[in-house]
């Protein structure tokens, strides 16, 4: 970790005391706390092989078993296309989703376990270690998407370089949106388990009412309604579209499977639909920090 | 960016006069709702002390100590660190401040090494003297060889010395240390505090500590006792035994009845027989025990002198023991606790 050009086991070192002078806050204090937290959650990420195992068992059970499953059932409302395929979209969104809510709830688990104060109590803005934190969820989370990504062959999805590029750019988005939202959550609760019924009891409503795993026009109304207030919508939406401008499909089953989302009857631009992700990302970051900032 | 140029500092960052106190306390209180933890405390703590807050468990030490390192705001009262109020310059406070808490608040996932860069960076140590500084203060506490083991494979003294070493890595003008070897077996213990007397020499630092064993009192310079949230008395723990009185003189003699006889006689002194040896009190043991042999006939076998201890001293300003005023205490301390909690 230490990546210093000298060599510390080279010659003991006789400091005299208080050899280290601290220098007074300033901008350049705080991006090196948003540095070293983003690269703590790098360091724990890379020790815990289990947790990047089991982070994606949900998004493949989605993609092969769902997917599998239920094709014969869906292979006339299709047009053809795979059921695999149309769930891909989604499942690329779930991978970014249940890591980033993970990330977020290590913040709980530092405080039940202590380390949280160590942070608290460092003489840096709360934002920085906010940023830090949420940064460096998403990257986990990206980087876990990357593997889902790489599964693009088997579901017959082309690995066109500008394709891939989009995916990464809207997991990260997502990512870091759903970091900001677990991270405000966490400041307010001091156990894991109620983090962990809080999270689920939002994230699979968030996940099913996204249309990731349904087409998002001719729903009934008050599904419509929910579809369209839910954030993931604007994630899921976009991440469609990018993957299916790569497939070669008739333009029916293109009209059936990726319908586009409106709003009163208004196609939603594709970046529109990031910035709501991203604003909606920014909220809670913002809200998070108000929200630690109040804390001793 | 600029390190060398923000070491500088402002006007209002340089260090005080070598003079000024460490830590300047007046008038402090800290209510919980109904509950007064800490009622109107004043001391003064000098550069380089080991300075000791002594108490049963819910007399307010903690409270104190949080209140001084910033994460507690006072309810009325001022107090200086390093030479910077606790309210108004946190952040300074902070830069100049080593903590060390009664639970852990180390990374096990990290090794070592990790944890001690994770800290540097939070507090902006130098990046240059971020190697050579955590070499030096993992040495000192003699966990050098084992900077590369995750903290999770450390044993319980081992984390409170890691957590020691890192208090120290940005080093700070004032090192706290909330109840450092509570939880720790008699050998750690006595370890952990030959580093902490060691830092005295190596360290320009003053160590603010809590404890409520009354043995390790003996290794301060200075001791405040404090109960139900007031400081009870300040001293040097000599002055503290001195000022609860007698040391206690046990003799063995040849002749019991004729050696306490013959004390009334030639200095006015009564003696009694306590566990098979004649007992007296007086209030110099030391010069009083050749009075003893030049003066005494009857032959003397053996003579020891025993000088109060700081559990008598606790006994004798706060009438009770420290066992029986945690017990007493219990209800008042969840109550603070759980206070205290819910803020941090």
């Amino acid at each position: 970790m230490a990546a210093t050009t000298t060599d510390p086991a080279a010659a003991p070192v006789h400091l005299p005391p208080a050899a280290v002078h601290v220098p007074p806050g300033s901008i350049h204090g705080d991006l090196r706390a948003v540095k070293i937290v983003w690269e703590r959650e790098m360091i724990r990420f890379t020790k815990d092989r289990l947790r990047i195992v089991t982070a994606l068992v949900q998004p493949i059970l989605f993609l092969f078993v769902l997917g599998s499953g239920l094709s014969h059932l869906a292979s006339h409302g299709t047009h053809g296309v795979d059921l695999r395929t149309f769930v891909y979209p989604g499942v690329l969104c779930m991978a970014v989703l249940f890591t980033a809510m993970f990330s977020a709830a290590s913040i709980v688990w530092d405080r039940e376990f202590g380390f949280l104060r160590e942070m608290m109590v460092a003489p840096v803005r709360r934002s920085s270690l906010v940023l830090g934190k949420c940064l460096g969820g998403a990257t986990v989370a990206s980087v876990q998407g990357v593997i889902v990504i790489a599964l693009a062959g088997l579901v017959g999805v082309p690995y066109a370089p500008v394709l891939l590029i989009e995916v990464f750019a809207l997991q990260l988005t997502l990512a870091f949106a759903i970091t900001a939202f677990g991270v405000m959550v966490a400041a307010r609760i001091n156990q894991i388990q109620s983090f962990m019924a809080i999270t689920q009891m939002v994230m699979m409503p968030m996940y099913f009412l996204s249309g990731a795993i349904f087409p998002v026009s001719g729903l009934p109304a008050w599904l419509t309604v929910l579809n369209r207030l839910d954030p993931m919508t604007y994630a899921v939406d976009p991440m469609r579209r990018v993957v299916f401008d790569h497939l070669h499909i008739s333009a029916a089953a293109r009209r059936a499977l990726d319908p586009g989302l409106t709003w009163w009857g208004w196609r939603v631009p594709s970046l529109v639909e990031v910035a709501v992700v991203a604003a909606i990302g920014l909220v809670c970051l913002a809200i998070g920090v108000v929200e630690f900032n109040g804390r001793e | 960016m600029n390190d060398s140029a923000a070491a500088g500092g402002g006007a209002t960052l340089s260090p005080p006069p070598a003079s000024a106190p460490s830590i300047s306390v007046r008038g402090l209180s800290k209510n919980y709702g109904d509950i007064e933890a800490v009622r109107g405390i004043d001391f003064e703590v000098s550069p380089g002390e080991i300075f000791g807050f002594l108490g049963p468990n819910g007399a307010g030490k903690s409270t104190t100590i949080s209140m001084l390192c910033t994460l507690v705001k006072p309810t009325a009262g001022t107090a200086t660190v390093a030479g910077f109020d606790v309210d108004s310059e946190r952040d300074t406070v902070r830069r100049n401040i080593g903590l060390v808490f009664q639970d852990t608040t180390l990374d096990t996932y990290l090794t070592a090494e990790q944890n001690m860069r994770l800290h540097a960076e939070l507090y902006g140590v130098p990046r240059e003297l971020i190697a050579p500084r955590m070499r030096q203060v993992l040495e000192m506490v003699g966990l050098w060889e084992r900077r590369a083991s995750a903290v999770a494979t450390y044993s319980g003294g081992m984390k409170r010395r890691l957590e020691i070493a890192r208090g120290l890595m940005h080093s700070p003008r004032v090192l706290f240390l909330d109840e450092p070897t509570v939880g720790l077996d008699p050998q750690t213990r006595s370890s952990i505090w030959t580093y902490i007397r060691e830092l005295k020499g190596s360290e320009d630092i003053t160590i603010f500590l809590t404890t409520h064993y009354m043995d390790e009192a003996e290794y301060c310079d200075r001791i405040a006792i404090m109960d139900k949230g007031v400081i009870v008395v300040l001293d040097t723990p000599s002055a503290l035994k001195a000022s609860v009185g007698r040391d206690r003189v046990m003799l063995q003699t040849d002749d019991d009845a004729a050696a306490i006889a013959e004390i009334e006689a030639r200095f006015g002194l009564t003696a009694t027989v306590s566990e098979g040896s004649v007992t007296l009190g007086v209030s110099e043991g030391e010069l009083f025990v050749p009075r003893l042999f030049a003066e005494l006939t009857v032959p003397i076998r053996s003579v020891s002198v025993s000088r109060p201890s700081l559990d008598d001293v606790f006994m004798s300003y706060t009438g009770t023991t420290i066992r029986d005023a945690e017990a007493t205490s219990l209800d008042r301390n969840r109550a603070t606790v759980n206070a205290f909690r819910r803020r941090s």
